[in-house]
């Protein structure tokens, strides 16, 4: 069962223990500097941001179908099946076509490391593994995310949104999204505001519709070209041959011109 | 002639020494201190230039191979091994930029054992190491013919078509598939240059662009290193240019239209300028001077068009890796002074080989005559099959 994030900005109060909580997870740095810091980097892969008395979390949305997995030459990113987008950086190179691909601009880099890293939030995939929520969700006192089976976190957002008319913005973020998302969002503002765009499509298909077709363009495109040298090459022969028989004094200004 | 010799050095070894303290810097401090990149803009002039613009001006080596060996256009033979070596010093070039790029250059081999078939960035690595494998044999006969070894000499000789055809596919894959990297960010990439036809674009313009750099080098050769110019060759390559600009221009405007983004075009921006930049130096310029019978029959027309087209189409380049991308990145991206010197320097190191290559190897003369002309290896037996060919 794919596990998953609801995030319901309403019941958010801002406290920022979930940035805390991530970054003891991550073995983050996390003082008031940080805290203060209103997007995601190398060193903060959660952060909160707000707007009056909206707040909106921002973490990676480990996709369905993640456009950084699809695009890393490696497979250091992958999708697995408990939910989580996971990083191996023994794998990866740091050709950073992840950083390029992602909709949401999720992944960042150690760009003043020897040895960088992408860093980006992976779902705690350790404590998924061991039955436990993210740190996120577990240190959260207000519950406003929520860890569990995105089926079942689905459901409940759309209760939610039923049984609260008004309160929300009719549309569980993350459903669809990007072909659809392991985190889950709610709010009473347009996501717009908080600088999510919407994108409908899955990526992955977008390159790989292509790529797929390369196994039938090898050999058709071999053939091709060997047929093309087939017939010149013995459209020369044909000519050469019959100059023979016909003048061969001429073979060697023939020759001389090629 | 001496000055000016003595001119191009100091610019070179100026170039060199930057380029290694620039090295040094990227390899002490790391990627943040020797380049403007950032989470916003992960890709910068090293890719943008050096591995994009790298591999569209290698493209001669395919576009010409492919003319002679697999066209048997045999009368073009005489400027093959030029751009093979154009395109062999290309690809090695390219590697050579990668390993700067790459934040873990040490790990630039993994593809060949992790593997993600799904990622064109897979591919492309696939068809860098390939393709490089391959002009490594068709430059190889260069360098056996210098040392008179026949016995392989042979052996490449007969795998000859095999390789040329592989070359062709490779580079086909490769010319494309880089503009298939950016299929992926259809809300990251501006309108002019996001389009589902990436790929045919980047290998039409690659054609145009091998077209256009077998005209220059063969024109700069015939300057620095006192060959005859090949001017009926080059007349020709010129008109079929002319072909594949305007194939070119004309897909580039349909796609432009029947997305809707044509309107864009006439609305004054940032976006707008690179536009017709690009869309000016390499398609609209060279095509009102090629299409002129007196232009196109000089040397010196042919040249200017030539230059035009590969400035026009780096422009391109730049465009789609860089100012496509400011956008959506919500920041400007200029090179820092580190970046540009490894570019510089890598630029510098290319024209050197080509220089080196010419002076050492018999680049010029024809290879494989049919008659048994095979004792044309030295120098001046080759200058004289050279002067034979020329007629």
């Amino acid at each position: 069962m794919s596990k998953a994030l609801l995030y319901d900005a309403t019941i958010c109060i801002g406290c920022k223990q979930c940035e805390v909580g991530c970054a003891e997870q991550n073995k983050l740095r996390y003082d008031d500097s940080v805290a203060a810091e209103e997007r995601q980097s190398e060193h903060k892969f959660t952060c909160v941001l707000t707007k009056g008395d909206k707040f909106m979390r921002r973490l990676c949305m480990n996709c369905q179908e993640p456009a950084c997995a699809s695009v890393c030459p490696v497979g250091a990113l992958t999708k697995t099946a408990a939910g989580p987008v996971t990083y191996d950086a023994g794998k990866c190179m740091g050709c950073r076509y992840c950083m390029v691909a992602c909709p949401f601009s999720v992944p960042k880099y150690e760009w003043n490391k020897l040895a960088p890293k992408v860093r980006k939030c992976t779902l705690c995939p350790d404590r998924i593994a061991n039955g436990k929520p993210t740190a996120c969700a577990e240190i959260c006192p207000t519950g406003a995310t929520k860890f569990g089976d995105r089926d079942d976190l689905i459901n409940e957002a759309q209760l939610r949104i039923r049984d609260n008319p008004g309160k929300y913005v009719p549309h569980i973020y993350g459903l669809t999204e990007a072909g659809g998302t392991s985190v889950l969002l709610l709010s009473s503002v347009p996501f717009a505001e908080f600088g999510y765009k919407t994108p409908e499509v899955a990526f992955p298909m977008l390159t790989y519709r292509v790529l797929s077709r390369i196994p039938d363009f090898v050999p058709l495109c071999g053939v091709l070209l060997g047929g093309v040298w087939w017939i010149t090459n013995r459209r020369e022969e044909v000519a050469a041959a019959e100059g023979h028989l016909r003048r061969p004094e001429t073979e060697e200004k023939k020759g001389g011109k090629q | 002639m001496k000055i000016k010799i003595s001119f191009w050095k100091v610019i070179f070894l100026f170039l060199m020494a930057a380029g290694f303290y620039a090295t040094i810097v990227r390899y002490t401090r790391g990627l943040g201190a020797s380049t403007n990149l950032s989470d916003q803009f992960p890709w910068g002039i090293w890719i943008g230039f050096d591995v994009l613009c790298g591999v569209m001006l290698a493209a001669g080596g395919f576009t010409l191979t492919a003319a002679v060996h697999i066209l048997n256009i045999k009368r073009m033979h005489s400027i093959v091994r030029p751009t093979v070596l154009t395109a062999f010093l290309g690809y090695l070039l390219v590697c050579v930029a990668l390993m700067y790029d790459l934040g873990k250059p040490y790990n630039i081999w993994h593809p060949l054992i992790m593997r993600n078939p799904h990622s064109v960035m897979f591919e492309v690595a696939y068809c860098v190491m390939l393709y490089t494998t391959v002009l490594a044999l068709e430059f190889s006969p260069i360098v056996l013919e210098r040392f008179n070894l026949q016995k392989p000499l042979k052996v490449i000789r007969g795998a000859v078509i095999p390789l040329v055809i592989c070359g062709v596919i490779l580079s086909t894959l490769h010319q494309s598939s880089l503009g298939s990297l950016y299929l992926i960010i259809p809300e990251k990439l501006h309108p002019f240059w996001y389009s589902p036809l990436l790929p045919v674009f980047f290998f039409l313009s690659a054609i145009a662009v091998g077209l256009a750099m077998t005209i220059f080098e063969s024109s700069l050769s015939a300057k620095h290193f006192g060959r005859q110019l090949e001017l009926p060759i080059l007349q020709e390559l010129g008109r079929v240019l002319v072909v594949v600009l305007c194939v070119y221009g004309v897909l580039r405007f349909e796609d432009l239209l029947h997305r809707g983004v044509l309107k864009l075009a006439l609305q004054p921006g940032y976006e707008m300028f690179f536009f017709w930049l690009e869309i000016s130096l390499g398609v609209i310029l060279p095509l009102i001077l090629l299409l002129q019978r007196r232009v196109r029959n000089s040397a010196g027309g042919l040249y200017l068009s030539a230059v035009l087209v590969v400035l026009g189409f780096i422009t391109n380049r730049m465009n789609v890796s860089i100012t496509g991308f400011e956008r959506s990145a919500g920041t400007h991206y200029f090179p820092k002074w580190t970046e540009l010197s490894v570019t510089g320097m890598i630029i510098a190191l290319g024209f050197a080989l080509f220089g080196l290559a010419v002076k050492y190897l018999p680049i010029f003369p024809e290879e494989e005559k049919q008659q048994p002309i095979e004792a044309s290896t030295g120098p001046l037996a080759a200058a004289s099959v050279w002067g034979h060919a020329g007629d």
